[in-house]
């Protein structure tokens, strides 16, 4: 697979990270100054959860050379099982891309807790090296950037990216298995 | 319900053929609520068209639709300027729906996108059991409430074959599942219902005429047509 | 919950339904014996000819299956014609699975003329079983449809639409049950159903717990149904300690003890298997042939028709009567 390696390639890669683990795991890789690409680009999200099988699909109709999901721990969801739903998603999305002829590796689902910069940071590495293995999405991009028509594709579920908590959206409704945690 | 499975993404590209503009429509009522072919499916698999047309450098215009019922004309209206659009409509409604688009749009090329596999009852979330056959003839008064024309797998009507066993069918599902004896179901409910004397009358021949055997069904409300 | 008589009429002037040497010896109360050919998977007749030449003067009637386990064979029709050739008596299997009621009304006819007069009325093994997975099933009519069908054709000349025939074929009607099958507690009265809908004769499913189908054979006595039905026991010899496993574990409604997988098991592979299983068998129809309402034993050798005479001489059963 190495030879198939494109040194020029730079991927680009969306990120649909929660905002309770893996987006505060990028805040702390950054804070640590730890070495990640710059090809990804993260949106970030209440709970994965949120994310549907469209949500990926739009991605990589975008030219997205890579999506993946970062969720909590399993067992660690904010919202209880938000994780386990996107896993489901995800593993559905590689079904999916595999009919099509789209190799299935191009998506995937990782989990972490919000104390893992270096995970965080391990896992962006990891993943651009299997894209660029890859090589790129042989959807062609058409004048759109690929993270601008994710967004804009998941900008019903996606929060913004300049406020750090749930609670500063007061409008935004939650995941539909938004309850009270308890004990 | 009526519920149905997507066809293989193959299937549907093999059907969709050189066409350059593609119109998935979706139905809101029972391929909806079986998670197969409403609105949310239709935009998914317009998004597959559009990336599998991309990989291969086709210049494929691919939309997505949904009527609240395909197999109503009225409903069928509000989406008639998309289907005008396109040189053919990928419907994901249940074959009733798919005809009725066929059949409003008789020049437009109308291709199915689903399989239409029975009348299921959503046992839990995301799974479905048949549950009825439109025989045209009910028996379940006779039979504790449960079907023996389609949950038993040899439609007896005289009660179980020598291949029940511990309450399950000698047939598998296609996955290797277990079937419930639809006659150990009945005679279980029979007996808490006191009604056994029921598992032992002689039921005649069915009357497959009054089911699909009786060639296509009509029905005609008289009282409800239009005066 | 007497069966009708069956009204004498100048077709059965001898008294008999059919007539055929199987109602003969079951009516004189005399034991009888039944085989099983199963026809080829290929245009050979020569598979039959050999199978019942094999049989001949060791049972008194041969069954001859319908696309057993829905598997595509020559039809029972036909080797039913050919087995009567080479001077054995047939029982025709007719299943609901391939056939509709004008199939079945239209082949017990054409059955009747080749000179054909013993049946046995079958649901059939699932399609799922077979080597055409995807065919459609039929079941049109049910077993027991099918025995009053063939019944009403017999004794009233009416076919089941109600329409009538000058000349009714000339029908010994068998049925299968299988005592070991679930819920247990029907199966007596399941039998009893198949005698209203007009059975003469039944061939039960193998038996291997004797145990049990004693228990069942009680119930059948208490509701004395012994006497209104030839209750013919199943019996199938054991090639193999593999065989007996395959049946416990893959044939659907059987009911095979372990200990019997174990006896044979015990034996060496090969012939020494063989000559248990035979054994088995012949203890096993010994000790049948003493219950009370047991009228006959019915060997299926599955593929294994050569140890038929070898067990039904060693069980004492031999000559076979000769009828007139």
């Amino acid at each position: 697979m190495a030879d198939a390696a494109q040194p020029d390639f730079e991927p680009e890669i969306i990120v649909f990270a929660c905002h309770y683990c893996a987006y505060a795991a990028a805040d702390l890789a950054g804070v640590m100054r730890l070495d990640y690409p710059s090809s990804i680009r993260i949106i970030k999200l209440p709970c994965t959860g949120k994310l549907e099988v469209i949500h990926l699909l739009r991605a990589i109709e975008a030219g997205a050379d890579g999506v993946y999901a970062a969720g909590c721990l399993e067992g660690e969801c904010h919202y209880l099982k938000g994780n386990l739903w996107a896993r489901q998603r995800v593993n559905h999305v590689k079904k999916l891309l595999t009919e099509m002829g789209l190799e299935p590796e191009r998506v995937e689902m990782y989990n972490m807790s919000s104390a893992m910069g270096v995970r965080f940071a391990e896992v962006a590495n990891e993943f651009t090296a299997r894209i660029k293995e890859l090589g790129p999405n042989p959807v062609k991009r058409k004048g759109v950037s690929p993270y601008a028509a994710a967004r804009e594709a998941a900008s019903e579920i996606a929060l913004p990216e300049d406020t750090d908590t749930v609670a500063d959206q007061p409008n935004r409704p939650l995941a539909p298995l938004a309850t009270t945690k308890e004990g | 319900m009526i519920t149905a499975e997507r066809k293989p993404f193959d299937k549907i590209l093999g059907l969709v053929g050189e066409s350059k503009k593609v119109l998935v429509a979706g139905c809101d009522t029972c391929v909806a609520v079986c998670l197969t072919g409403g609105e949310k499916e239709a935009e998914i698999l317009a998004s597959e068209l559009r990336i599998e047309a991309g990989m291969n450098g086709r210049e494929t215009e691919v939309e997505h639709t949904s009527a609240i019922r395909q197999c109503e004309w009225e409903y069928l209206d509000l989406i008639s300027d998309k289907v005008d659009q396109a040189d053919v409509v990928v419907s994901l409604a249940c074959g009733i729906g798919i005809q009725s688009m066929a059949e409003k749009f008789a020049t437009k090329l109308v291709v199915p996108g689903v399989d239409t596999n029975m009348l299921g009852m959503p046992l839990e979330h995301a799974v479905w059991l048949e549950r009825c056959g439109a025989c045209g003839e009910c028996v379940l008064g006779e039979t504790a409430g449960v079907c023996p024309v389609v949950r038993c797998s040899k439609s007896l009507m005289n009660g179980p074959c020598g291949g029940s066993h511990e309450g399950k069918c000698e047939v598998k599902t296609p996955e290797g599942e277990e079937i419930d004896c639809a006659w150990h179901l009945i005679w279980e409910r029979l007996k808490a219902q006191g009604r056994e004397d029921l598992m032992f009358v002689d039921r005649p021949p069915k009357n497959w005429s009054k089911g699909s055997s009786g060639g296509p069904r009509k029905m005609v409300r008289v009282e409800a047509r239009p005066v | 919950m007497t069966p009708e008589k069956t009204e004498i009429t100048e077709d059965t002037v001898d008294g008999y339904k059919a007539g055929s040497n199987l109602e003969k010896i079951l009516s004189d109360g005399r034991f009888a014996v039944t085989g099983e050919c199963g026809p080829p998977k290929s245009a050979d007749g020569s598979v039959i000819d050999n199978k019942a030449k094999l049989l001949k003067g060791y049972v008194d009637a041969v069954n001859i299956t319908d696309n057993q386990t829905a598997v595509v064979r020559v039809c029972s029709l036909a080797s039913a014609v050919v087995a009567q050739q080479n001077g054995v008596e047939a029982v025709m299997q007719v299943t609901c699975r391939d056939r509709n009621r004008l199939a079945m009304q239209a082949d017990i006819l054409g059955a009747s003329t080749l000179g054909i007069k013993n049946v046995l009325c079958l649901t059939g093994d699932h399609m799922s079983f077979g080597n055409h997975r995807d065919a459609k099933g039929v079941h049109d009519l049910d077993s027991i449809n099918l025995i009053k069908m063939f019944k009403d054709m017999r004794d009233d000349k009416k076919f089941q639409c109600g329409e009538e025939m000058t000349v009714a074929p000339r029908l010994y009607i068998g049925c299968a049950e299988n005592p070991f099958g679930d819920p247990y507690e029907i199966r007596a009265l399941r039998l009893k159903k198949k005698i209203l809908a007009g059975a003469d004769f039944v061939q039960t499913q193998c038996i291997f717990n004797l145990p049990k189908f004693k228990k069942w054979m009680e119930e059948i006595r208490s509701l004395g149904l012994h006497k209104e039905i030839k209750i013919m026991a199943g019996i199938t010899p054991i090639k193999s300690a593999g065989m007996a496993n395959y049946m416990k574990k893959a044939v659907p409604g059987m009911d095979v003890p372990q200990e019997i997988v174990d006896r044979i098991a015990a034996q060496e592979k090969g012939a020494p298997q063989q000559a248990e299983g035979k054994k088995l068998a012949v203890e096993m129809i010994k000790e049948l042939a003493e219950i009370e309402g047991v009228a006959g034993v019915h060997i299926m050798a599955v593929e294994w028709e050569p140890a038929v005479p070898e067990i039904v001489e060693a069980a004492g059963l031999l000559p076979r009567p000769t009828v007139a």
